[in-house]
């Protein structure tokens, strides 16, 4: 909802119903503030208006005025006269005015939209059995809800070419296209990378891209998703299940800071694809195409599954208590990582008091694309700041921990899904060392570990990133993990419990929130997990402002 | 209110009293019986005739050209009530010449005859006619895997139907055509 | 120190007894192969038709009508019976659970020691029935005996330790006290009429019954009454329909052999078929003149051991008609509600049996009377 409160507001007549709409909204958006919806193709909130799919032809008027005194007419019974524009008016691109008078359903509208519907069917192809976006296509919805129900057209229809390969993640079938030129102005507006547009007139318009370019860019895939039809389809997805079938849980993306609000569409546990979730504070309806299939990690060949001590497979309570034993008493070096997300953060840090142990956090970067990539390439490195771990912004190595492993200063690490070998440490400095690794996926350091604890991704379970912007942003389970796996929180507690005689934090979400929120200079004073679910939740970065952060002007954040 | 009216029954006769001549009717009836026409059909040896419109075993067709119809839709799969169906859908491969312009076709089509309950729907909801329950109605298997029909086992059990439509063909046709502008 | 005689004699009876027991049994498989053909005549259908022994089955003509026949099918449901899985439910009572068939069993084949076949002239003039033990008291043997096989019904029912069996048990003893009595009654006018003053011979003995209906006419057209009264009580007793309130099916779900399955069971099946079996041989001893010819009719055949082995088929085939009766009014009449059973069995047959017993009683004396002309 958006909220009319502090906005100054108009007053208009929705059919018949006088409402306060602020000022400056089209009449798209105004109905739907009062659940009236006005079908719509080549509109898109966050685009330019187009106004060329004509479906959102309302009846739209105002009262009349004398025009040499100015005096309002008013009709016999005293109310206002109302001038109703004798042709229907686009909703898009109609702003809402002072005693406007709009009627969303009438005969007119009905014959409209009928009207429309008839003629953007008649090239239509019957695709709807082989076209993915059957199931979530808006001419499909509104041919149902507005449409006329049977066809008069009996000439043959335009043939134009299909699957054509757009770029590399697209593939464009002309025919199902209705000219909204959405993905133009995304590509336009958003992506800045100008590659559509229309070659032909009339009937025979295609969509297709620039002579020697293709729709490459990191966000082609938007494209995909504000297509209203099935023109445009993800290369990626294409084919690979109905979109009925998939159940979409919201999550938070973890390739970079921006920390893009996601929908998890995934069947019977297995994910078929993500998609954008709009939030107009963080990521608007967008996401990077990059971002899109890191889902594919979940399944990946080079998968944790089974807990293992020495390489042998184990139990999980034999590898947690292998693993407690090996730090306990030890001079301990705990890595963290800023893929970890606030909880799991919260109770490492305790684990590091527990065991009194030096800490380490890497960060990674990258190329910020002003965007919705930003420079740093984890998810959440000022959760890893605000839960207390870090205190000072991270390096993208870990030469300090190699240069104090070479001192001899440390004879175990706890290592939290990060690869120490390619982050500036050296096998031999490693050598005799006990590593407790806990992580999803094998690499160089799982090799060496003594201790492996199989984690889950971000999809497998819930908890806390904080975004670049200091939004706290909580994401629930999307899919179950993998068979006999256990969240990371539940393995820290149990490793706490195992190393901490007097240790009361258990993984419950609350208690850990609780304990967050409790300091008195707390960021998150008065916040607790279910306030981070329900959407981006500003916490106070007064104490981190010095710290040099490398993100650079993008969307939705300013340095 | 409806009236009731007790009837009164005929008393009965003595020798009715005694049943004796109603069994020995009974008994005539019976073994007039005996020598009546049998009615049983010798059940694997004789087969029923099936009605037209009788549901079977369903099974996936391919159209008198031998083309496989199904295009993975899974609308079967969605509509199916004892969730029955799995389809794991795919593309045509490149260059098949009479087919890749349909697109899409099933990688894999499992019915599980243990779930289904033979209602038809899948043959209703189909839009490109492919999936009927045909006039196979014994099916039998010594395990749970081998009651799952998969791709090969459908199509061999379906065969071919008439087609009235040849959607795609004529798609094609037009196709070729392109436009005269 | 042998008597050789003794030991022939003994011998004699030892291979008879294994024939009387091989052929009851035999006549009992091959009466429920009847039951179902009969059955599936009645019904339109076609019955046992798949069964054959290797090789016969390719025997032409010969074999596809003994397969058609389902000639190999008692052999195979024994087979079946035999190989079942042993299953005793738990919570029986195990001693009387395993006694209960033997106690259903062992009755009907004892009955049969006093079951005459025939009868044949030996050399030297004597007449020799064709029997195990020819008791003076044959019927009350039989009588006295056959009753003992409610017991293994009833222990049956009792020890399965399950309400069905036990509701099973206590109908089949109810039943059985009832119809006994009956039973018993009709018989008497039977030894009244046979045991005429002046006879030389007066016995209980099935054969001297069998004897006085040589030559002259059968028991059945003297007694009809009687014998209509034997012969549903013959219904009651061995438990068929519409009599077959231990067993009911439809109510009690089997009965009394509910928690029996295997070759315990097959043993019940035996029994039951067996005491039908044995059932009509005594109905056709008493009422249908035994093995003799018809009516008032002489035997065709001689007294000699052909004459024998003749008259011994003749009865067979009187008995095998009666099996087919029982059978063909099971598969016409639906079965008597429990309480109907009682009332018939009380109300109206032992009241009609003392009647004809009385009637009878007036009728001998009265022939009585004028044949010794008595003053």
């Amino acid at each position: 909802m958006i909220s009319t409160q502090k906005t100054e507001t108009v007053s208009i007549v929705l059919d018949g119903d006088e409402v306060e709409v602020p000022v400056g909204m089209n009449l798209v958006d105004a109905a739907a503030l009062f659940q009236k919806e006005i079908p719509h193709y080549c509109y898109h909130p966050q685009l330019s208006v187009a106004g060329n799919c004509r479906m959102c032809l309302i009846e739209m008027g105002t009262p009349m005025r004398d025009r040499g005194t100015g005096e309002a007419i008013l009709n016999e019974d005293g109310s206002p006269k109302i001038g109703w524009v004798p042709k229907p008016v686009i909703g898009c691109a109609t702003t809402v005015s002072p005693g406007m008078h709009v009627k969303t359903i009438s005969d007119k509208v009905k014959d409209c939209r009928e009207g429309i519907m008839e003629f953007l069917l008649v090239n239509h192809p019957l695709d709807c059995p082989i076209c993915d976006q059957a199931g979530e296509c808006r001419l499909q919805e509104f041919a149902t809800d507005y449409g006329r129900g049977y066809s008069r057209y009996t000439e043959r229809k335009n043939v134009k070419p299909k699957r054509t390969r757009l770029g590399p993640r697209v593939t464009l079938d002309d025919e199902r296209c209705i000219l909204c030129s959405r993905c133009i102005r995304f590509t336009q507006e958003v992506a800045k990378d100008d590659v559509l547009g229309f070659v032909d007139r009339g009937s025979y318009s295609t969509l297709t891209c620039f002579p020697g370019k293709e729709l490459e860019n990191n966000y082609s895939l938007n494209t995909v998703d504000i297509c209203p039809v099935g023109a445009l389809t993800s290369t990626d997805f294409r084919f690979k299940m109905r979109v009925w079938f998939l159940k979409e849980s919201p999550s938070i993306c973890t390739e970079s800071s921006a920390g893009c609000n996601i929908l998890v569409s995934s069947r019977e546990g297995e994910i078929y694809r993500i998609t954008p979730r709009r939030n107009d504070d963080v990521n608007d309806s967008w996401m990077t195409d990059s971002g899109r299939s890191l889902f594919k990690k979940v399944r990946a060949e080079d998968r944790l599954a089974v807990p293992s001590i020495k390489q042998e497979k184990s139990s999980f309570d034999q590898s947690i208590q292998t693993a407690a034993e090996s730090l306990k008493d030890k001079k301990v070096a705990i890595v963290g990582s800023c893929h970890a997300t606030l909880e799991e953060l919260y109770l490492l840090n305790r684990l590091s008091k527990a065991t009194k142990s030096k800490k380490y956090l890497r960060g990674h970067f990258g190329q910020d694309d002003g965007i919705l990539l930003s420079a740093d390439r984890t998810p959440n490195l000022r959760g890893a700041l605000a839960s207390g771990f870090a205190n000072t912004y991270p390096r993208d190595n870990l030469s300090k921990l190699n240069s104090d492993l070479k001192k001899g200063v440390i004879d175990a690490v706890l290592v939290l899904n990060e690869d120490l070998l390619s982050s500036g440490v050296e096998a031999e400095s490693l050598l005799g060392i006990s590593i407790v690794y806990l992580g999803t996926h094998a690499n160089d350091t799982t090799n060496l570990a003594e201790v492996i604890i199989p984690t889950l991704t971000s999809f497998e379970k819930k908890g806390t990133f904080i975004n670049r912007s200091f939004f706290a942003q909580g994401f629930e389970q999307s899919i179950p993990g993998l068979p006999g796996l256990l969240p990371d929180v539940h393995i820290l507690s149990k490793l706490l419990d195992e190393l901490d005689n007097e240790n009361k934090v258990t993984s419950d979400f609350s208690l850990i929130w609780k304990n967050l929120s409790s300091p008195p200079k707390s960021p998150f004073k008065g916040m607790s997990f279910s306030d981070s679910l329900g959407g981006s939740l500003k916490i106070d970065e007064t104490k981190w402002k010095d710290l040099p952060f490398v993100e650079s002007n993008a969307l939705h954040y300013k340095k | 209110m409806a009236k009731t009216v007790v009837l009164d029954r005929k008393p009965l006769s003595f020798s009715e009293r005694t049943y004796l001549p109603q069994i020995a009717n009974g008994l005539k009836t019976t073994f007039s019986n005996m020598f009546k026409p049998k009615v049983t059909l010798q059940y694997p040896e004789e087969k029923p005739k099936i009605p037209q419109n009788y549901r079977g075993v369903p099974t996936l067709v391919k159209d008198p050209n031998g083309r496989e119809k199904c295009v993975s839709c899974q609308l079967c799969e969605f509509v199916c009530p004892p969730k029955a169906i799995r389809i794991t859908p795919g593309g045509v491969p490149e260059g098949e010449d009479d087919r890749e312009h349909v697109e899409k076709a099933p990688e894999e089509f499992e019915i599980n005859m243990l779930r289904c309950i033979y209602c038809g729907y899948c043959q209703e909801v189909c839009p490109e006619e492919a999936i009927f329950l045909q006039d196979e109605y014994s099916s039998s298997g010594y395990s749970r895997e081998e009651m799952i029909n998969n791709k090969a086992k459908l199509y061999e059990l379906g065969g071919t139907l008439p087609d009235q439509h040849y959607k795609w063909d004529k798609k094609k046709k037009a196709e070729g055509q392109g436009n005269s502008h | 120190m042998f008597d050789y005689e003794l030991i022939q004699l003994i011998l004699i009876k030892v291979i008879f007894a294994f024939l009387m027991v091989g052929a009851i049994m035999t006549m009992a498989g091959y009466s429920v192969l009847a039951e179902r053909k009969v059955s599936a005549w009645m019904q339109g259908r076609v019955g046992p038709n798949r069964t054959v022994l290797p090789f016969v089955g390719h025997i032409p003509v010969v074999g596809s009508l003994l397969k058609g026949l389902g000639i190999f099918q008692p052999l195979a449901d024994g087979l079946k019976f035999l190989f079942k899985e042993e299953i005793v439910p738990g919570h029986v009572n195990k001693f009387y659970y395993y006694l209960a068939p033997i106690v259903a069993l062992v009755p009907a084949l004892t009955t049969m020691t006093v079951l005459p076949f025939g009868e044949f002239v030996n050399a030297e003039g004597v007449t020799i029935p064709l029997i195990l033990a020819d008791l003076d008291i044959g019927i009350l043997f039989v009588l006295a005996v056959s009753s003992l096989g409610v017991y293994g019904i009833v222990l049956a029912g009792w020890s399965s330790n399950s309400k069905y069996p036990f509701l099973g048990g206590i109908r089949s003893s109810a039943q059985m006290i009832s119809y006994e009595l009956a039973m018993g009654l009709s018989l008497l006018p039977v030894f009244l009429w046979v045991s005429e003053p002046g006879s030389t011979v007066s016995s209980l003995s099935l054969v001297e019954i069998v004897r006085s209906q040589q030559g002259s006419t059968w028991l059945l057209i003297i007694q009809p009454i009687s014998a209509l009264i034997f012969l549903i009580a013959l219904f009651a007793e061995t438990n068929r329909l519409p009599f077959d309130m231990p067993e009911s099916e439809t109510d009690l779900v089997g009965g009394f052999h509910t928690e029996y399955g295997s070759f315990k069971f097959g043993i019940f099946f035996v029994a039951e078929y067996a005491h039908i079996v044995i059932g009509s041989a005594i109905f056709t001893l008493l009422f249908l003149g035994g093995w003799n010819f018809l009516p008032w009719l002489d035997n065709p055949w001689g007294a000699d051991w052909m004459g024998a082995l003749i008259g011994t088929g003749w009865f067979i085939i009187k008995t095998i008609s009666l099996i087919f009766f029982f059978i063909w009014v099971r598969w016409t009449l639906p079965r008597f509600r429990y309480d109907q059973v009682m009332d018939l069995g009380w109300t109206k047959l032992l009241p009609l049996a003392l009647a004809n017993l009385i009637f009878y009683i007036f009728v001998v004396t009265w022939l009585d009377q004028s044949n010794l002309n008595l003053p």
